[in-house]
């Protein structure tokens, strides 16, 4: 043992923990592990390494009840994403990660870094990306800054992913009032490595440099990670400093430097430097291959002038990664980071003590053990109630008939059209997008000299999940399948991201659990593994917290790009719809939109239905039966049709079947085919065990309802598309 | 025909071209980097992609411009070279002086990624000779800074000498304001040098030259580039 770092002063430290975030029985471990008691440095250090945001401490003991295996996952939950065989040799890596509360405090960079953070858990893993997706929540559109926030998120995800040529093809927005104070911001990053070719971040190899690649640290973000574990109050606006600024050209160049580095066999392991910057990655990646690791960080690249160590392991300035290179490769590799104008600085080296060592200017700032750091983290089991039962709604009477409500739900800010948003976003950069946003119920991308192709989506329904968390849980599940099916891929797998409220409230707690419950029979009844996720906890402003969002990324797969198929209805073809329905209308669009009500238990979810008439449907898509595929989801069956219809401008003749609660129910596990005859599928539907009925023909400009009442699909498009465009109007 | 992509610091749409120009040479172009000084022996078609060269955190093209390779290009220009710039590529053949006029941010202030459709007003270019004369084909764009400005003079030159090559329009080929969605002055979409070897554009016909992906309406251009060379 060499030099112990200068220890705080005892009253100032247990002061400074309790700013830092850390409980008063999670300091007096630190103090344990430690003897004695931690310099300012190690401080910062264990209380980033125990927020929330980084431990899970609050969610480890429900995640680790979800299904994460399957014969195609190569990779799991625990390392920067998920990885999973796609055939050809290939794998899918991807992730989805919240960025809510910078989001919040300052929209467009909040967003831009959300999405820079969560590419670079992709690439760090020798993925080249090839699609962003995202899932938005936002306030009511009249709540106050809320427009602000709506523009600021849009122009900065698209700022971002523009910049870097990563094309964004899907996503997913709800409005509602609970979100006015804490939007909600998860950006998802697929791309495509070579499944022989997966770099992970266990360091390995004593003596092995370790590498700071990217741009300079500053004084950005100091404790980003511990302000994303914390309940908004109303100074939130006072934390701008802690708010990280994106530089997408530098990532763009350390993708690109990453990409040609990969090539080679220098690098033993990598991590990018996300929430809780070079703490995080050096300890874990130290922790997880069981060596020590001593740091200098007067080598760190840095930004500015006089930063302290203390600074430096805490920054999240952007853009950085950290590396660990085999002997004798440093030359090649610092050339081709130099070649990309990128910074490269060897500022440590791997060592057998099992310890992280940080130096300055050769004085000792932080000397800690590294296995109680992990092993001894903060985990609780915090109490929870389960959410009660909603009664199942009884009969309601039709206010305005089928074709005023059609009007108003098509134009509704939860089912209106996103062109706004996504023409915002270039979304066919790289050449191979070939169901870009709005085409069809999943993005498609093909895999570049390959006919594959990935499917593509986010969903949750949040309005269920706050009814019942755990249908709700399943639904998020069930839709993401669905729509990748609806496309005609196989679904493979998916990346949850967990947004609730304060885990230290037994009724918050309740609606995790109940998700994780439904989440995880979902994934299991579908054969839809959890590869990869992130948990953000404390969304909540001035002590109410948001809907439970459990947003749902899944990934699918198609071996033939020419197989996908979109929801655009041509004319001549006959409608079916695939699936029981029994008109829902508890916690429908209908219901909020047009009898102003919010009740009811949700839709229940029959996974045994899901799974049989989602198998049905994607085999007849795949037998070349099915000119056109959209499930049934928010507004119901009728609103699924209009989508089509107004996807390629054909209206329909549809046939007498039902009342409203019919045509505007949320029933699960439901699908709508154009198909050139009926009959043939309705058949095949039946020797299938598989409810299945026509429900009318596509021709002409008109959607001709039931109750020959007509509407010019010209007239429900124009609704449709008005608006966002009205809400959001510049100046306004 | 040898074809070479300048690759800048930020270009992101360099796998698109290459991919768009292999459908019709089937040989994928030479990648130059932006640092090199001479151009590859034997090149007949420099091309500059899309993308964010030096994250447009100056004026768009302006940092790209003054690369070491640009002064290649501009001699191979000055001999007579066939030079084709789409997008940021556009933008920096305008920074380099190698094409007239300025290109401002999209008069919405918004980036503006969406279909367009473009008027293709002569068909006597290497990069148009297998449209039909007066044809209108679909196109995407992509771009922040795509609202194409000259002076009156500038343009009644351009229009003067029809080096205007493509205009936005609508699908039926009507040249209207609401379909000039960046503001382009009289709807600029593409110019040409006073030779024609030089053309500039902002959207993207790359990104339609594969029927499953996006369509082919794009393919013309690159079977005209093709053209130009096989016989050349």
């Amino acid at each position: 043992m060499t030099d112990l770092p200068t220890p705080l002063e005892a009253a100032r430290a247990k002061q400074l923990s309790a700013e830092f975030g850390l409980k008063g029985d999670e300091y007096d471990r630190v103090l344990t592990i430690l003897g004695r008691t931690p310099s300012l440095t190690e401080l910062g250090i264990f209380s980033v390494m125990w927020s929330e945001h980084c431990s899970y401490k609050s969610s480890r003991f429900w995640l680790k009840q979800l299904p994460t295996t399957a014969p195609w996952v190569i990779h799991g939950p625990g390392e920067n994403a998920g990885v999973i065989a796609i055939g050809d040799g290939l794998a899918a890596v991807f992730k989805m990660e919240s960025h809510n509360h910078p989001s919040f405090i300052e929209p467009y960079q909040g967003a831009a870094t959300g999405v820079g953070g969560i590419l670079r858990d992709v690439f760090t893993m020798g993925a080249r990306p090839i699609a962003n997706l995202n899932a938005l929540r936002f306030g009511a559109p009249d709540a106050p800054r809320m427009k602000r926030v709506i523009d600021g998120v849009v122009r900065g995800i698209g700022g971002y992913g523009n910049c870097v040529g990563v094309p964004t093809v899907g996503g997913e927005v709800n409005f509602h009032p609970r979100y006015n104070g804490n939007p909600l911001v998860n950006a998802m990053t697929v791309g495509i490595a070579q499944a022989d070719r997966i770099f992970l971040s266990a360091a390995a190899g004593v003596g092995n440099a370790v590498v700071y690649l990217g741009s300079k640290t500053g004084r950005d973000g100091i404790h980003g990670a511990t302000m994303a574990s914390t309940e908004f109050a109303a100074d939130s606006e006072d934390k701008r400093p802690t708010v990280q600024v994106g530089d997408p050209f530098a990532e763009k160049l350390l993708i690109e430097a990453c990409m040609e580095l990969m090539a080679t066999d220098a690098i033993v392991a990598i991590q990018d430097m996300g929430a809780a910057g070079l703490t995080s990655s050096s300890v874990e990646m130290a922790g997880k291959g069981g060596v020590g690791i001593e740091l200098n960080m007067e080598n760190v690249p840095q930004r500015e002038t006089g930063m302290t160590a203390y600074e430096m392991m805490l920054s999240e300035s952007q853009e950085r990664m950290l590396m660990i290179l085999k002997p004798g490769r440093e030359a090649m590799a610092e050339a081709i980071f130099r070649k990309w104008e990128l910074d490269f600085a060897i500022i440590g080296h791997l060592t057998d003590t099992g310890r992280i060592v940080i130096r300055h200017h050769g004085v000792v700032e932080a000397d800690i053990e590294l296995a109680p750091l992990e092993s001894q983290a903060p985990l609780y089991q915090r109490p929870w109630v389960p959410t009660p039962k909603l009664p199942v709604l009884g009969a309601v009477p039709d206010p305005v008939g089928l074709k005023a409500a059609l009007l108003t739900l098509v134009a509704c800010p939860d089912l209106c059209s996103r062109r706004w948003i996504w023409d915002q976003y270039d979304s066919m950069v790289g050449g191979q997008t070939a169901k870009r946003p709005g085409a069809a119920d999943a993005a498609v991308v093909r895999v570049e000299d390959h006919k594959r192709a990935l499917a593509m989506t986010t969903d949750c329904t949040p309005r269920y999940c706050l009814a019942d968390p755990e249908e709700g849980g399943k639904q998020a599940v069930a839709e993401a399948w669905r729509n990748i099916t609806a496309v005609g891929a196989l679904p493979l797998a998916i990346t949850d991201n967990m947004n609730f409220g304060n885990p230290e409230k037994p009724e918050i707690m309740g609606q995790f659990a109940g998700a994780v419950m439904g989440i995880g029979a979902a994934c299991r009844a579908l054969d839809f593994p959890v590869v990869s996720g992130n948990v953000s906890l404390y969304n909540e402003t001035e002590g109410r917290g948001i809907l439970p969002t459990p947003a749902i990324g899944g990934v699918g797969v198609l071996e033939d790009v020419a197989q996908a198929i979109g929801l655009a209805m041509p004319a001549g073809h006959d409608l079916v719809l695939v699936g029981a329905t029994q008109g829902w209308l508890g916690q429908s669009l209908w219901l909020r939109e047009i009898a102003g009500r919010e009740e009811g238990a949700p839709p229940p979810v029959d996974l045994v239905a899901e799974r049989r008439n989602g198998d049905f449907v994607r085999a007849q898509i795949l037998s070349g039966a099915v000119a056109a595929c959209h499930d049934c989801s928010d507004g119901g069956l009728l609103v699924a049709v209009a989508e089509m219809a107004m996807a390629s401008g054909i209206g329909a003749v549809l046939e007498a079947k039902g009342d409203h609660a019919f045509w505007y129910g949320e029933d699960q596990a439901r699908y709508v085919l154009a198909v050139p005859a009926a009959a043939p599928v309705l058949a095949a539907a039946a020797a299938a065990g598989i409810p299945a009925t026509r429900i009318g023909h596509s021709r002409g400009g008109d959607l001709v309802l039931p109750n020959g009442d007509a509407i010019s699909i010209l007239t429900l498009a124009a609704a449709h598309e008005a608006t966002l465009p009205a809400l959001m109007r510049d100046g306004a | 025909m040898k074809a070479g992509i300048i690759l800048f610091p930020g270009t992101n749409r360099e796998r698109d071209m290459g991919l768009a120009l292999a459908r019709v040479t089937g040989a994928k172009p030479a990648i130059i980097w932006h640092g090199e000084s001479e151009l590859p022996a034997g090149t007949d078609l420099v091309v500059l992609p899309g993308g964010f060269s030096y994250g447009d955190y100056l004026r768009c093209g302006a940092m790209a411009a003054q690369s070491p390779i640009m002064r290649a290009v501009a001699a191979f220009a000055a001999r007579g070279g066939h030079v084709l710039g789409v997008c940021n590529g556009f933008q920096i053949l305008i920074e380099a002086g190698l094409l007239p006029g300025a290109l401002l941010k999209n008069a919405s202030l918004r980036f503006l990624s969406m279909d367009c459709h473009l008027k293709v007003e002569r068909t006597d270019t290497p990069y148009t000779s297998h449209f039909q004369p007066g044809a209108v084909f679909r196109s995407t764009m992509a771009h922040g800074d795509g609202n194409y400005f000259a002076s009156p003079e500038t343009l009644d030159t351009l229009e003067g000498e029809g080096r205007v090559v493509l205009r936005y329009c609508t699908p039926e080929g009507a040249v209207t304001p609401d379909a000039n969605r960046n503001g382009s002055s009289r709807s600029i979409a593409g110019i040409v040098s006073e030779n024609r070897r030089i053309l500039g554009l902002m959207p993207h016909p790359e990104n339609q030259v594969d029927p499953l992906i996006d369509g082919t309406d794009g393919l013309p251009m690159f079977e005209s580039i093709s053209a130009c060379f096989a016989t050349a």
